[in-house]
């Protein structure tokens, strides 16, 4: 296996190589013969790449522990699953994963071609420019088949716990396929303006991609969050780790994109911005990617550190001298269509959207960068942990929640004060509301900074919860009175005829969810206490009773723990098993955290470990309220973005009268608010 | 006499009764300040160990450290609680802890020197993006109307096909 792995890497190099030079070639002689010789080498570069990876999986769970990466990351008592993590647990692994991973998006984009062949022709030569970067990386610099010197050890050391984790199976191929998954449009856009693209096509191609990488890139930071939250056991789900914060970087700025992209595609305007944003997530996927790989900062994620850093360093400054020749070149390309025609419009909503996310994505990369800056200035280091970026964040983020729920309703060009005042009244009053019966409530935000925070954001959440039910009551009652259906039909009706529009507003509803899932974090309790036979811990509502603790042994780990009931308002309710397990290979410890989730809270146990005086278990019990509602309000950000990529259903024509049409018009002149997305 | 005798052991009843009232105030007084001042300490500690790191290497605030049979987290979790137990300030007290184990223990850069740039920066760039975005606004609304082009009328037919061929060309 190690040879037919080592043989195909150098393959695909050359197949990669091939397409770009070849491709390149072709498109400045224009020659059509040659450029469908660099699309076939695109795909053979994906076999090739497959079957490099097949052969590092084949090896793993054949336990050949002649190559240094099984020897390092498997051992033969493994689970069949976690062998398969095995291939991305690692440096060179991963690699391998992000090179097959790249050439899977090569291919399907060389399979489509005929979209656009001469677009396709150069956004599959900058593809395959990527991947010879990351095959020369993969085959002098991180080779996954390296073999062991010496004596071939019978074993091999295992897998890291803390991946031994089902969520582990799935989050890191999430988070590389939206990695990855940023190559196709910054490819689209870099090719758009090497070819000086005549009209916006190229916009729509590039936006669908972008719509792709985003959603796997949020599926992969929320499976991390998840898996944080139920495997590190510490209780919370966001660290602001520098490896955490290298994920934030391109989604901030592809999120920027898919807002201002619209701008482009309604009113011609924002062009080159939008260029650069896309070159940004970029250059910001390959950042996040060095971070993570070249030790410049300390992260528990981090992988082991590596001279690889170099490499990426020199591929980073290429890429953006690329960027920033091309741009210049054919800037001229990108002169905006239209003018703003008022402050108070959809348009300049987007701009300050967009302002507020760039913002964001500069604090957050500035407080990951600022230790190596101090360092470098006076000498000394710093630490940037999670108090820094919560106190630059969350105002930020507060504005931007206020902004999901004002930007929609706002019409583009200019929008009335009639109009304004329609659609924000019923939403303020209930946000005011809102404020008003958590401050009854026992909340106090002119005592605590954390609980005026938690109060806003609960408070324009519910703001923008009654924005966007009031569009979707509005359009639906539209629907209805046309169609003699039921509103909830007319609601589901009108989703199907603008998918993008409001697929969009069920992604902002998921994404207030998660913000009121934050919101209960100034109100988190924890308690650590030694429990024996029959001790009790009083945590919130919840009384805890030891019921007994014991231990197991299994070929892969041994494990305790211990059983505790669950009492409240002296009524037993559950019985929880916290556990902590020691795995043999590895010989480390992880904790299997029992967490008993609600809508209300969440009674979260860690089996700390044991006293060694006594033996008696050490128990640690957190109450975190509202956390489900981040994992629900992801599901809803994840189901809308699928919608906002479905095809629109064209509407039925029937007969209406002079009134209803007149209605409907007025309804799409402001009624509901603006004109489709 | 008895009458007085009488107002005198009243007067005493009263004075016995109101002194027993205002040792009771003062137990109550006192018990009070012992809960909020333990609450007062609960409250620092949870506030300080909160701006700290633990020093293990696992990257995580010294109150959320976790790890199991850490070297680090115990011991400076009891000098956090040993030095409030003295009475020391916090700046006091996390000056201590500079003073043992360097700069990277406080989990966010203080307000002097070079470390208050980290603090500023943020706000900075969003003063300065805002100041070009009020910018772009008046530049775009300044820019001229473009003129209608008068094109040639088409038949209704025509204008179909070619809207149809449009949307065709332009789907993906």
């Amino acid at each position: 296996m190690p040879q037919i792995g080592s043989f195909t890497l150098l393959l695909a190099l050359a197949l990669a190589a091939y397409s770009f030079i070849a491709g390149v070639f072709a498109l400045y002689r224009k020659n059509d013969r040659l450029i469908e010789t660099a699309r076939r080498a695109g795909i053979a570069c994906w076999a090739a790449v497959t079957v490099a990876a097949i052969a590092l999986v084949m090896a793993t769970f054949g336990n050949d522990f002649s190559v240094a990466y099984i020897m390092h990351h498997s051992n033969r008592d493994l689970p069949t699953a976690y062998k398969f993590a095995a291939l991305w647990s690692g440096q060179e692994g991963s690699l391998l994963l992000w090179a097959w991973l790249l050439s899977t998006y090569g291919l399907f984009m060389r399979l489509r071609y005929k979209v656009d062949p001469q677009l396709t022709a150069y956004a599959s030569a900058i593809v395959a420019a990527v991947q010879v970067f990351f095959l020369l990386l993969i085959n002098f610099a991180a080779h996954p088949f390296g073999l062991v010197k010496g004596t071939i050890p019978p074993d091999g050391n295992g897998l890291n716990p803390l991946l031994q984790y089902p969520e582990m199976v799935i989050h890191p191929p999430m988070l590389y396929l939206g990695y990855v998954g940023v190559t196709a449009p910054f490819a689209f856009a870099l090719g758009a303006l090497m070819m000086k693209y005549p009209g916006e096509k190229w916009i729509h191609i590039t936006r669908r991609w972008t719509m792709v990488a985003w959603l796997f890139l949020t599926c992969g930071i929320f499976l991390g969050a998840h898996w944080a939250y139920e495997v590190l056991g510490w209780g919370g789900y966001w660290g602001w780790d520098p490896v955490e914060n290298a994920s934030l970087l391109p989604w901030l700025t592809m999120t920027a994109f898919l807002h201002s992209v619209m701008m482009q595609e309604k009113r011609g305007m924002l062009k080159m911005w939008n260029m650069w944003l896309i070159f940004t997530t970029f250059l910001l996927a390959i950042f996040g990617t060095f971070l993570t790989r070249s030790g410049v900062v300390s992260s528990v994620h981090a992988f082991a550190q590596s001279g690889i850093g170099t490499w990426f360093v020199w591929f980073i400054a290429i890429c953006f001298a690329t960027c920033v020749y091309v741009f210049v070149r054919n800037r001229e390309t990108l002169r905006s269509e239209h003018r703003l025609d008022s402050l108070v419009s959809r348009e300049s909503s987007f701009l300050f959207n967009n302002l507020v996310l760039l913002v964001s994505c500069f604090a957050v990369l500035w407080g990951t960068l600022f230790p190596v800056l101090s360092e470098w200035v006076t000498g000394s280091k710093v630490t940037v942990g999670p108090p820094f970026f919560n106190r630059v964040n969350v105002p930020i983020g507060l504005f931007l929640v206020l902004l999901t729920g004002v930007g929609p309703l706002l019409a583009w060009r200019q929008t009335s004060l009639d109009s304004l005042r329609r659609n924000f009244l019923v939403p303020t009053v209930l946000a005011v509301v809102a404020a008003i019966v958590l401050i009854v409530s026992g909340m106090r935000p002119w005592q605590d900074s954390s609980h005026f925070y938690s109060l806003m954001a609960i408070a324009l959440s519910v703001f923008v919860v009654g924005t966007i039910a009031g569009e979707f009551w509005r359009g639906g009652r539209v629907i209805a009175r046309q169609q003699h259906v039921s509103v909830l039909n007319g609601m589901v009706q009108i989703t199907r005829r603008n998918t993008r529009r409001y697929g969009g507003y069920l992604v902002h509803m998921g994404v207030v969810l998660v913000i009121i899932g934050f919101a209960g974090l100034p109100f988190n309790q924890d308690k650590e206490q030694e429990m024996g036979f029959g001790d009790k811990m009083q945590i919130g509502h919840y009384t805890l009773v030891c019921q007994s603790y014991t231990q197991d042994d299994k070929p892969n780990y041994g494990s305790e723990w211990a059983v505790l009931d669950v009492y409240k308002i002296g009524k037993k309710i559950d019985t929880m098993y916290p556990e902590r397990r020691f795995y043999k290979a590895s010989e480390q410890t992880a904790t299997i955290v029992a967490n008993r989730s609600r809508l209300n809270e969440d009674l979260y146990l860690v089996y700390t470990g044991r006293n060694p005086d006594t033996g008696k278990p050490i128990i640690k019990a957190h109450v975190n309220p509202l956390v489900a509602w981040i994992w629900i309000g992801v599901h809803l950000v994840l189901v809308g973005t699928i919608i906002a990529m479905l095809p629109s259903t064209r509407p039925a024509k029937y007969a209406v009268s002079v009134k209803e049409r007149d209605a409907a018009e007025a309804v799409k002149q402001g009624a509901v608010g603006v004109s489709g997305d | 006499m008895v009458i007085q005798a009488g107002k005198v052991s009243n007067t005493l009843k009263v004075e016995t009764q109101n002194s027993k009232l205002r040792l009771a105030q003062l137990a109550l007084v006192a018990v009070m300040a012992m809960s909020f001042m333990g609450a007062d300490t609960d409250a620092r500690f949870s506030k300080l160990g909160h701006q700290l790191m633990c020093m293990c290497g696992c990257n995580q605030i010294l109150l959320e450290c976790n790890h199991v049979g850490c070297a680090y987290s115990d011991r400076m979790r009891n000098e956090l609680a040993a030095g409030l137990e003295r009475g020391d300030s916090d700046s006091l007290v996390l000056q201590s802890f500079i003073q043992k184990y360097g700069n990277t223990v406080l989990a966010a850069p203080t307000n002097s020197g070079f470390n208050i740039v980290a603090w500023i920066m943020p706000f900075a760039v969003f003063l300065a993006a805002s100041a070009l975005a009020v910018w772009l606004v008046r530049m775009w609304k300044s820019r001229p109307v473009a003129q209608p082009i008068t094109a040639p009328q088409l038949p209704a037919d025509q204008l179909d096909a070619l809207r149809r061929r449009a949307r065709e060309e332009t789907e993906f």
